[in-house]
């Protein structure tokens, strides 16, 4: 298993490598170049001499690179244009809330998915069946930002069942120590404050999900009916087990195998997605910041964000990966 | 009284716009205690269709209709609610199915496999089950059993599997096993090799056997009497040594030819039966089998030939059967029936002599 | 050593005899696929919707009533306040006074131009690479082997990040603008048909007909072109019409983060939904007529498409 980790882990550095060369690359191809990133576009020719001076951009392209990756590697990603603050902090500070939404919309996901995805199966050519595969080929048809904007039109502004913007009423004060504020309030004891940012996630986890959702619901149900037509399911049958014993043990259990691999890849569709409902719910997450940064044309956010994003993205499917080996045996490395 | 009597069988799918299918029309047989009877045909014949639907595993979909009798020990199998049903696999019938690397759950480990059949019927749990279940391993000839326990079936090789697959048919010590073409999937010498365990199995429990299979070397070797299908019915049924010596239905004939034998002379041709199960007469309509028939006459075609009972208990469906011993064979019917088949097709399938049936057969 | 050779002629010699029947297979298929086709209700539904969308898009910009991007009606409107639809403005009047029918049906074209080209990028593009991959790994060698390994690292690193981060770093590279939004979606899209083109003929080039025409004395590069490539093309074009489908929606995604067509003359539905997000409350209609417009064709191509898979599935076919 050790090795297995490490063999993967050390697969990431040529993408890595590869990443950063793109990423530097892009960086000086920008619009006016890397100086008009730190300077935004009010530098005068003399500051941008200096800086391009300051920033070695006259020296051979192979030592630029290097500097550019050493400063990666100390996470050294620069200033944000907009804020002043460093790139890494800015992230640190965000990272928590795009994290605690995307939790909330992968179990909303998982949780409805595979239990619709195993009936529709199940009551295959039925009204529940076809229900769920339709609703899920119009849930992947509807842009995700439309959606969000939906929601919070009907449930927030109308409504009012939901709140329409942020991660939790300031009006609290809520103590913060990890800037998960669900585990902040449950760690303070502070309740309302964890019910608070929980009520908070609802609507956007719902926008988040339905992406996920349709598809979760779609390749369970296609690999339960895959898995119905196994022969080891005559075999359990023929044993005299009990119905839910087959289903728990050996329908389910066989069929979760693509689902599992899926999440892996739909983590890049929640990422992805946390762009635009973040956006629409104004929920202080990366998301939002990268929304803020297009806007600002604050690149050095935009280029360390994406360099981020994608390093958490490889790992989350090394995780899945391991994972996986864990319930098929026949993937298991020892 | 039979253990299981199975009384004109049926199985049809009937699917929207077209043809009712006739898997099985009307299958009859009986297995008593202790027996091993054979179901022999070629592929599509509906032995395999009978077997499954005995067992109530027959794939539920919209147009399968199952008719007739399968009286199991007093009870009718096929009137039963699914919960008896259950209640019944496993415990007192028992299947074995032909692919053992598809027909074992792939994620979970061969012991679990083996106990949770133990715990269904029997009521064992955690130590005492995995005792029973390396017993089990140990009984059906896996070496080093408590170690296979927690292997999984992609770690066993063909022939552990198809043991282990047999472990857990025979768990709960059935009255009655099925094993659907049990050597199809494996090597020669695993086949006889599983063929000898089978036969040990059968004869210190007592189990009967139903040996669902296309192979006549198979059959020679195992079976105390053979039901022939064709076209989903039974077109013969002997005791296995009389079968072997003079087949009475030309299919019979037909198959037994189709076998290449040592002792055949050089330059000796086999004789195989022209055209394939596709070409099949609906039963109605007269015999399935006079499209492909040598001895075909006017009489086949228009109804289904009636079922003849023999004096020796065999019982064949045919108008102008291959004759009987004592007259003069014609050529086309005995031409590869030579001396004593039984005996080199057993050879050839087990790779072991088979000894003599016990039973002396009237002539 | 005898045996060996024997046993590889004998099975050669069954294979040649597959391959012959494969080629015949090999036309049958797609009429086969395509009598399947026309038998699944979703499939026609999908036809129909990408029909009647076809015939809006190439026709509809000749007969619109009005040009899409005067604003002929400025006068009317008050703030939150925008008519209605009425006899003159079929959908009403847009924002800032323009006839949001006449926009609608240029925005189609628009739309589909969007979703076409990106699409073709990613498939010319993608295709190119996993082709070239997947000829030289199944058939190259050695030498193939690495080539296949640099290539497919570059495309590990597309799928490295999150698609519409992709699309929104080379969008803020290229600046906001309709080239944009093809080229973005477009390489995004690029990574999925590489590999799954060079999945499939990796698993064609191991197939037993492409051994029987190697043994055959077939040159390597034809059995490329003439086997492997017409074998390996049903997912890709299933996946085409799927891609579509995403493009139009990653098109409007790249709309609403303000990177998309910044042109008023010609209108595409993504940008008009993205406008008007700020009036749902006061003319939700803005919203929902453009919103519905990309959700029906999105859906007319997924339709299709997944019917199209299920019609070329070799495991469904009898």
């Amino acid at each position: 298993m050790f090795r297995f980790i490490v063999r993967r882990l050390l697969q990431l550095i040529p993408t890595l490598f590869g990443l950063s060369l793109l990423l530097f690359i892009w960086l000086r191809r920008l619009p006016g170049g890397p100086e008009t990133a730190i300077l935004g576009e009010r530098g005068t020719p003399e500051m941008r001499a200096a800086i391009r001076r300051n920033m070695g951009l006259d020296e051979p392209i192979l030592v630029q690179y290097g500097r550019f990756v050493r400063r990666l590697i100390r996470l050294d990603l620069g200033t944000s244009t907009s804020t002043k603050r460093t790139v890494v902090t800015e992230f640190v500070e965000r990272f928590p809330g795009t994290v605690e939404l995307s939790i909330a919309a992968m179990l909303l996901a998982i949780g409805i998915g595979i239990p619709l995805g195993y009936l529709a199966a199940r009551r295959r050519g039925r009204f529940l069946d076809h229900a769920s595969v339709g609703g899920s080929l119009i849930g992947i048809c509807i842009p995700v930002f439309f959606l969000a904007y939906v929601l919070k039109a009907i449930f927030a502004e109308n409504l009012g069942w939901f709140p329409a913007s942020g991660r939790q009423d300031p009006t609290l004060g809520a103590t913060r120590i990890t800037n998960f504020f669900v585990l902040d309030g449950l760690m303070t004891r502070e309740w309302d404050a964890a019910a608070d940012a929980l009520w908070h996630l609802v609507l956007p986890a719902v926008a988040l999900a339905s992406i996920p959702l349709a598809i979760i619901v779609r390749i369970t149900r296609a690999s339960v009916l895959e898995v119905l037509n196994e022969d080891f399911v005559r075999t359990a049958e023929a044993k005299g087990l009990t119905e839910s014993t087959v289903r728990r043990r050996h329908v389910l259990r066989n069929s979760m195998l693509p689902v599992v691999t899926s999440i892996g890849l739909l983590t890049g569709g929640l990422l992805s997605g946390a762009v635009l409902t973040e956006t629409v719910f104004a929920f202080s997450g990366i998301g939002a910041f990268i929304y803020e940064a297009i806007s600002q044309r604050d690149y050095p956010v935009l280029m360390g964000f994406i360099l981020i994003i994608a390093v958490v993205y490889v790992l989350v499917n090394l995780l899945v990966d391991l994972s996986y080996s864990l319930i098929d045996p026949r993937v298991r490395v020892r | 009284m039979a253990l299981l009597d199975v009384e004109d069988l049926s199985v049809t799918f009937a699917r929207r716009g077209q043809r009712t299918v006739h898997a099985v029309d009307g299958v009859s047989f009986s297995v008593d205690a202790g027996e091993v009877v054979g179901l022999v045909g070629e592929s599509g014949c509906g032995k395999s269709v009978t077997s499954l639907a005995l067992m109530g595993l027959l794939p539920k979909q919209p147009g399968l209709r199952v008719g007739g009798k399968a009286v199991f020990d007093g009870t009718d199998l096929l009137q039963l609610d699914d919960r008896s049903r259950r209640d019944i696999r496993g415990r007192d019938i028992a299947m074995i199915f032909q692919d053992p690397l598809s027909s074992l759950n792939p994620v979970i480990p061969i012991g679990l496999q083996v106990t949770e059949v133990l715990t269904r019927h029997r009521g064992m749990k955690g130590a005492a089950a995995e005792k029973e279940a390396a017993a089990l391993l140990d009984r059906v000839g896996i070496p080093d059993p408590k170690r296979r326990l927690k292997e999984y079936p992609h770690q066993l090789s063909g022939g552990m599997r198809q043991r282990a697959l047999i472990a857990m048919a025979v768990a709960c010590q059935p009255r009655l096993l099925i094993a659907d073409e049990p050597t199809t999937a494996l090597d020669v010498t695993i086949q006889a090799q599983i063929l000898e365990l089978l036969k040990d199995l059968v004869r210190d429990s007592g189990t009967a056997l139903v040996m669902i299979t296309h192979d006549l070397g198979v059959v020679a070797g195992m079976c105390d009497t053979v039901n022939v299908l064709y076209a989903g019915r039974v077109v013969e049924t002997a005791r296995r040594r009389p079968l072997f010596r003079e087949p009475r239905h030309p299919y019979t004939v037909g198959l037994l030819g189709s076998v290449p034998r040592l002792d055949a002379g050089r330059g000796e041709r086999l004789n195989p039966i022209p055209g394939s199960v596709r070409d099949v007469l609906p039963w109605p309509d007269g015999c399935a089998f006079a499209p492909r028939c040598a001895r075909r006459v006017d009489e086949c075609v228009g109804e289904p030939p009636a079922l003849v009972l023999a004096h020796d208990g065999r019982s064949y469906r045919c108008v102008n059967p291959a004759p009987a011993p004592g007259t003069v064979p014609t050529p086309a019917a005995t031409a590869p029936v030579v001396d004593d088949p039984l005996a080199s097709a057993a050879a050839e399938a087990t790779a072991s002599p088979v000894p003599a049936p016990r039973e002396e057969e009237k002539p | 050593m005898t045996i060996t050779t024997g046993k590889k002629k004998e099975k050669i010699d069954r294979l040649s005899e597959l391959a012959a029947r494969d080629d015949e297979r090999g036309v049958s298929l797609w009429k086969e696929a395509f009598r399947r086709l026309r038998r699944n209700p979703a499939a026609i539904v999908g036809a129909v919707i990408l029909g009647l969308f076809l015939l809006v898009a190439v026709l509809g910009p000749f007969f619109v009533p009005y040009a899409p991007d005067a604003q002929l009606w400025k006068g009317e409107i008050r703030l939150g306040d925008f008519p209605g639809p009425r006899a003159e403005n079929w959908f009403g009047v847009d924002h800032i006074g323009r006839d949001e029918f006449s926009r609608m049906i240029v925005g189609a074209r628009q739309t589909l131009l969007v979703g076409v080209v990106s699409t073709l990028i990613g498939l010319a593009v993608g295709s190119l690479i996993g082709g070239v991959a997947g000829a030289a790994a199944g058939l190259g060698g050695r030498w193939g082997r690495a080539v296949d390994n640099v290539l497919m690292r570059f495309i590990d690193m597309l799928l490295a990040m999150p698609s519409l981060l992709l699309a929104i770093s080379i969008a803020a590279l290229l600046g906001a603008g309709l080239t944009t939004v093809m080229i973005a979606v477009g390489v995004v899209s690029v990574p999925v048909f590489a590999r799954l083109l060079r999945g499939s003929m990796i698993s064609q080039a191991n197939s037993d007909y492409v051994l029987a025409a190697v043994s055959l004395g077939v040159k390597k590069p034809k059995i490329a072109l003439t086997h492997v490539v017409p074998n390996s093309l049903a997912p890709v074009i299933v996946q085409a019409t799927l891609t579509l489908a995403t493009a139009i929606i990653e098109a409007a995604a790249l709309s609403f983060l303000g990177l998309g067509n910044n042109d008023a003359s010609i209108p595409e539905w993504g940008v008009m939904l993205a406008d008007a997000q700020q009036y749902l409350d006061s003319a939700p209609r803005l919203a929902v007529l453009p919103a519905l417009a990309i959700i029906v064709t999105a859906l007319g191509f997924t339709l299709l498409g997944e019917a199209m898979r299920e019609a070329l599935d070799p495991k469904l076919r009898k």
